[in-house]
């Protein structure tokens, strides 16, 4: 339930301040960074994920560590398939 | 050592993680039993993933916590999710977790397979998604967590009414971690000697809810991250706490937690949640300002507001001893359900549901164990 998943922040949504495309394992989806201060978060920054929102912000090898973590609790597959999973799209962007 | 330990051989620092153990060893009293709780479930499904009890003093036992949100939902409140999704033209939409937890009439995933309209969505926002895109039909998330979920769904609240969307709503049930620790120290059965806190609920409210634990029950915290040696650490910052006749909060997850969380996720919470009056939570009963009620100001997308909800509180089937096990008094095997009409592919209770629960966690793990160590 409280899964966190690593990713880094690739793209930033300008028309929508809120989200920002971030890339896990490959796998490109946008997420929330609303719990963060406006422009606390980015590009190049890795952040925690969960439930499609930006827990944390994170160093890059803290985001590896804790992307091993989760493949040595045999979660990653989870974790991809979550990210995977997210279908919340920026307004006007077609998913 | 045993053959689970090769997860931690595995695992980075095992140097460092055999220097930690033989810390502990040495920090504990080995006349002194010690009981110690690590409250998140997460926290609970690295112990046994990585078989950590291993490499731990006979004489230092961990207690699992009630920090599994799917667990400690208890019954009514399942049933009164899928009264929701059984209202004309309602889709209810929940985590996966959700899915198989039984309620009276069966699970989520049952009541799908007969007709009902219930989905799967890995983020609140989804669920909003789904709204925008079906306006003809009322989107109804189950929301359910603690403090690491719980701003997602006030995020997503405040989305909802700046779209003005109608015919979006939450049915809240998110829960708060502190009291339901301080439910399980006030209970009279249980005797527990320190704790250790949550990882990622910490990440949101800090290290100072916690406090209370040190100041009033004299009994000593360190908030602990999810690899086995940050767990090691973290018990060992306790142990020497009691060792040294202390008590206060520590942070081994500095690398994550902010000592007063994330100052953007209480200010979210704070906007659009107040406190519950009471809740009730499998295994411990009802819990004063226990969980989060959506506040009036957002009536509109409260589904205990649009919806006529049973609110019947259902017991546990008898023979589950669920909250027994919740509040650490039984060990997982110790309940007569364990491993027989209570399994994985069948979950009785909720414990056996979620990979957080002290029960499936034990079933796919400490089983393992006893048949290698037998």
């Amino acid at each position: 339930m409280c899964l966190a998943i690593p990713g880094q922040v690739v793209e930033l949504i300008p028309e929508q301040p809120a989200l920002v495309k971030v890339d896990v394992g490959g796998v490109r989806r946008n997420v929330n960074v609303g719990l963060f201060e406006p422009g606390e978060i980015g590009l190049g920054d890795w952040v925690l994920i969960h439930v499609g929102f930006a827990l944390s912000k994170v160093s890059e090898t803290e985001a590896r560590d804790q992307l091993r973590m989760l493949s040595a609790m045999g979660e990653d597959e989870l974790a991809m398939e979550e990210v995977r999973g997210y279908a919340f799209a920026a307004d006007g962007e077609l998913r | 050592m045993t053959a689970t330990m090769k997860y931690v051989d595995e695992f980075r620092d095992p140097a460092l993680i055999a220097a930690v153990a033989e810390e502990i060893k040495r920090t504990v009293d080995p006349g002194r039993h010690y009981r110690i709780m690590e409250v998140c479930g997460g926290h609970t499904h690295a112990i046994y993933r990585f078989g950590l009890r291993d490499v731990l003093p006979a004489n230092v036992e961990l207690v699992h916590g009630p920090g599994c949100p799917v667990c400690v939902l208890p019954t009514g409140r399942v049933d009164d999710g899928l009264a929701i999704a059984a209202q004309p033209n309602v889709a209810l939409t929940c985590f996966g977790d959700m899915l198989r937890v039984p309620g009276t009439a069966g699970t989520p995933l049952e009541l799908k397979a007969r007709g009902a309209d219930i989905r799967m969505v890995y983020s609140p926002l989804d669920a909003l998604k789904i709204a925008q895109e079906h306006p003809e039909t009322h989107v109804c998330f189950f929301a359910i967590g603690f403090e690491t979920t719980a701003p997602s769904t006030a995020l997503t609240l405040l989305r909802a009414r700046e779209l003005g969307l109608r015919n979006f709503s939450v049915f809240c049930n998110h829960v708060t971690i502190v009291p339901g620790i301080r439910a399980i120290l006030d209970s009279p059965d249980m005797r527990l000697d320190g704790f250790v806190g949550p990882g990622h609920v910490s990440a949101i409210t800090g290290c100072r809810p916690y406090e209370f634990i040190a100041r009033h029950y004299g009994k000593p915290v360190a908030v602990a991250g999810f690899e086995p040696l940050d767990l090691l650490e973290a018990l060992l910052m306790v142990l020497r706490q009691i060792r040294a006749g202390a008590a206060k909060v520590e942070n081994q997850y500095r690398r994550i937690v902010p000592w007063d969380g994330n100052p953007g996720a209480l200010r979210a919470l704070a906007a659009v949640f107040e406190l519950r009056p009471y809740f009730e939570w499998r295994g411990l009963g009802f819990i004063s300002q226990s969980a989060l009620k959506i506040k009036a100001a957002f009536a509109e997308w409260d589904a205990e507001v649009r919806f006529e909800i049973p609110g019947v509180r259902v017991t546990d089937p008898r023979a589950a001893q669920c909250g027994e096990v919740l509040k650490g008094v039984l060990k997982p095997p110790q309940c007569k359900l364990f491993g027989k009409e209570c399994n994985p592919e069948h979950p009785v209770g909720a414990l056996m549901v979620s990979s957080e629960g002290a029960c499936a966690a034990y079933y796919r793990y400490a089983r393992v164990e006893e048949a290698l160590e037998a």
